[in-house]
C-alpha cells in the first residue's frame, strides 16, 4: 500500500477528471452507452490504474501483472478510458466506441483490446472468473503477491452466481480477493432499493465469510486505505462497498437511474435537454475541477 | 463387414459393457498424469460423472465448487485464463443445460481452454427420468462458436477423447453416457478430432445401399443393424461421427456418394443434434434422401434405458426399419 501525498491526490482526481471528460465524449460519439456507472467510478478506475495495480501498460501480458476484473461489463467506457489514459492504447481511439470493427466492443471482449482481462456483460460472472484466477495462482504460488480486483455493479447482486461465487471464495478462504462494489443505488429499472432491495449488504457479505470495508467512493485518500487494508487481510476474501454516486462530477445527471443506459444526448430531458446534455456535462466537468482545458468537443 | 480394429467380439450378445462415463475418468487420471496444468472442478456429482479417481489421486488440484454449475464454468474461465487445464463436470441436464450461457460468454467467447464434461447425456439415463435426460445438450453446444462437440461411442473412445481434449488448446464439450454400453473400440481404433470412422463397411454389388450415421453409445445398435440388414441383402455402412463439431463433411459427402440414403441416430432431439448437422450439411453438398432416429420432440420418462431405447425406436429393430424404409 502506497501512502498518498496531498499532491498525489490532487494529481489522482485531475486524472480521473480527464478520464470522465473522455467518457462523456466516447459516448456522444457513440450516441449509445451507459453514462450513469462510468462516471460513478472513474475515481476508483484512476486510483486502481495510477497507484495500485501492478501491471504494465507496456506489456499488457506481463505474467506477474495483477488481475482487474471487470464483472458489469456495461461499465467499460470507464475501464476502456482509463487503459487508454494509462498507455494501453491510443486516446483517439476511445472515439471508436461501439463502432463497427472498433477493438472498443460495446461490451469488454477479452481477445480485442490489450490490458482485458475477461469478456463481460451479461451479468454476475465476474466475480467466479476473479475467483478461478485467484484458485488457480495459489495452486502454482501459495504465497503469490499478486491480487485479483473484482468490480462489480450493486444491481448485479441480484445474480445468484454472484453469491455461488462468493460462497466458494469464502469456502477457499481466497486472501488476494478483493471485490470492489459499485454501490450508487441505481440499476435500469429504477433505484436499488425498490427493484430488488440489497441492504443488509455487508451482513450479507459478513456472513459469506468476506472482510467487509464501506467507504466514500469518490474520496481517493479513503479508498486507496480501504484497499491497503483489503491487501492485507488474510484467509478470508475481501469486499468493498465503494458508495458511489451515479454520474457523479455531473450534477445535473447525478444520482438519476435514468442515466444507467443512455449516453449525453439521449438522457431524460427534464433538466437539460437533449440537443445541450454533451455540452453541459463538458462544462460541468470543467467546472468541478477547473483545471481542464480542454475546448467544447465538437 | 466390421472394420478390423473394433473389438472382436462385436456383433455379439458376449460383448464387454462399460459405462463411457468410466473412460472419461481413466483418461483424466491420464491426462493429469500427462500434464501438471491438467484440473477438474464437479458440482457434487464426483462419483458419478467419475471425477472421484482424478480427485482421489491429485487432491490439490480437484476443486468442490458445490451444487452451483454457473459458478463451475465461469471459475474454470478464470483457471484457464491463468494457464490451467480445467475440466468441468456435471450431468449434461446443469452443466450446458443449465450454465449455457456463462460457457457461451466466459469459456467459448472468451476462448479459454475449459473442458466441458457432460454426463449421464441421452435417454438411457434411465429410471432418473426426464429431468435428467439431456436430449438437447449436442444442439446447445454445437450452436456455439470455437466450441468442439464430442460424442464418444464407449468407455474405451470417452478416454482417449478425453486425452485429445486435454491436449487441445480451447473449449471442447464431451457427452457421456451413464449406462453400461458395449465396447465396441479397442485401443487400436483411431480416434481423430474431427474424423468420422468407418465401423462398418458394406458389401459390394447389392441393389440398394443405405448408410448409417451414428454418434455415441447407439454404436453398437447401429452395427447390428448393418448386420440385419446386410442379411436381408441391402448395402450397409455404419460412420462413426464421434465428432460432431468440426462435421467432417468430407466423410459424409463420400458416404452420400456411395448410397442411396442415410439415416442418423442419437440419443438427441431429432433436431439440432446430429441429425440436423448431416442434414444441414449435406444438403449443400450432396443432397441425399435422410430419416433421422432420436427423440422426436418429447420429453423422455422413466424406464430402463433398453425400454426406453425401444420406446423411443432406437433400438436395433427401430434402426432395421427406419433403413428399410428409406430404400425401399
Amino acid at each position: 500500500m502506497h501512502y498518498l501525498t496531498s499532491a498525489d491526490v490532487t494529481r489522482l482526481e485531475l486524472t480521473a477528471n480527464h478520464i470522465r471528460q473522455s467518457i462523456i465524449e466516447m459516448l456522444v460519439e457513440a450516441k449509445s452507452g451507459h453514462t450513469a456507472g462510468p462516471l460513478g467510478m472513474a475515481d476508483i478506475f484512476t486510483l486502481l490504474y495510477f497507484e495500485v495495480l501492478q501491471h504494465d501498460p507496456k506489456n499488457p501480458n506481463w505474467a506477474d501483472r495483477d488481475r482487474l476484473i471487470l464483472s458489469n461489463g456495461h461499465i467499460c467506457p470507464v475501464l476502456y478510458a482509463t487503459l487508454a489514459h494509462a498507455g494501453y492504447f491510443p486516446i483517439e481511439e476511445l472515439m471508436t466506441l461501439r463502432k463497427f470493427g472498433s477493438r472498443l466492443q460495446g461490451h469488454p471482449h477479452r481477445e480485442a483490446l490489450p490490458g482485458l482481462e475477461t469478456t463481460s456483460g451479461p451479468l454476475g460472472s465476474g466475480l467466479s472468473q476473479a475467483v478461478g484466477m485467484a484458485l488457480a495462482e495459489r495452486m502454482d504460488n501459495p504465497y503469490s503477491s499478486k491480487y485479483f480486483y473484482c468490480l462489480a455493479g450493486d444491481g448485479e447482486l441480484n445474480e445468484g452466481q454472484i453469491w455461488e461465487a462468493a460462497m466458494l471464495a469464502g469456502k477457499e478462504k481466497l486472501h488476494n480477493l478483493i471485490m470492489i462494489i459499485d454501490r450508487n443505488g441505481i440499476q435500469i429499472d429504477g433505484y436499488t432499493k425498490d427493484v430488488m432491495p440489497l441492504e443488509p449488504l455487508a451482513e450479507k457479505f459478513e456472513s459469506f465469510n468476506f472482510d467487509v470495508q464501506e467507504v466514500d467512493g469518490h474520496n481517493i485518500r479513503a479508498m486507496n486505505d480501504a484497499i491497503g487494508k483489503a491487501q492485507a487481510v488474510y484467509g478470508q476474501p475481501s469486499v468493498i462497498i465503494a458508495h458511489t454516486i451515479a454520474s457523479k462530477g455531473v450534477d445535473v445527471f447525478e444520482r438519476d437511474f435514468r442515466w444507467h443506459g443512455n449516453p449525453p444526448g439521449k438522457g431524460p430531458e427534464d433538466r437539460v435537454p437533449k440537443s445541450e446534455q454533451a455540452k453541459v456535462a463538458l462544462e460541468k466537468l470543467r467546472t468541478l475541477a477547473g483545471m481542464i482545458s480542454k475546448t467544447d468537443i465538437s | 463387414m466390421f472394420a478390423n480394429h473394433l473389438d472382436t467380439k462385436v456383433g455379439t450378445p458376449d460383448i464387454t459393457k462399460l459405462p463411457s462415463r468410466n473412460g472419461f475418468g481413466d483418461g483424466l487420471v491420464e491426462a493429469g498424469k500427462r500434464d501438471a496444468q491438467v484440473v477438474a472442478l464437479c458440482a457434487d456429482l464426483t462419483e458419478s460423472t467419475r471425477v472421484l479417481p482424478f480427485a482421489e489421486m491429485f487432491p490439490k488440484r480437484f476443486l468442490q465448487i458445490g451444487i452451483a454449475e454457473q459458478n463451475m464454468a465461469s471459475v474454470a474461465s478464470g483457471m484457464a485464463a491463468m494457464g490451467k487445464v480445467p475440466f468441468i463436470a456435471s450431468y449434461a441436464m446443469f452443466s450446458p443445460g443449465r450454465n449455457w450461457e456463462q460457457i457461451r460468454t466466459t469459456v467459448a467467447y472468451n476462448n479459454v481452454n475449459v473442458k466441458i464434461i457432460g454426463a449421464h447425456a441421452g435417454i438411457s439415463v434411465g429410471p432418473d427420468g426426464a429431468t435428467h435426460q439431456a436430449l438437447e445438450d449436442i444442439g446447445l453446444m454445437r450452436l456455439i462458436p470455437n466450441m468442439i462437440v464430442i460424442a464418444p461411442a464407449d468407455a474405451i473412445e470417452a478416454r482417449k477423447a478425453t486425452l485429445v481434449a486435454a491436449k487441445h488448446n480451447g473449449p471442447v464439450y464431451i457427452r457421456i453416457g451413464r449406462s453400461d454400453t458395449p465396447v465396441v473400440t479397442t485401443d487400436d481404433s483411431p480416434f481423430v478430432l474431427g474424423k468420422a470412422e468407418l465401423f462398418y463397411t458394406k458389401k459390394e454389388g447389392t441393389e440398394k445401399s443405405v448408410a448409417i450415421v451414428v454418434t455415441g453409445t447407439l454404436a453398437h445398435n447401429a452395427l447390428l443393424a448393418a448386420v440385419e440388414l446386410e442379411a436381408m441383402g441391402i448395402g450397409v455402412s455404419v460412420l462413426h461421427m464421434a465428432t460432431i463439431k468440426p462435421l467432417d463433411v468430407d466423410a459424409l459427402v463420400s458416404l452420400a456418394s456411395a448410397h442411396d440414403a442415410i439415416v442418423t441416430v442419437e440419443e438427441h432431439q431429432i433436431t439440432g443434434g446430429l441429425g440436423g448437422a448431416v442434414t444441414e450439411a449435406l444438403s449443400s453438398t450432396h443432397p441425399i434422401k435422410i430419416t433421422r432416429l432420436g427423440v422426436a420432440d418429447q420429453f423422455g420418462q422413466s424406464g430402463e434405458p433398453d425400454e426406453l431405447l425401444a420406446h423411443y425406436k432406437l433400438d436395433v429393430k427401430a434402426i432395421v426399419e427406419a433403413a428399410k424404409a428409406i430404400v425401399a
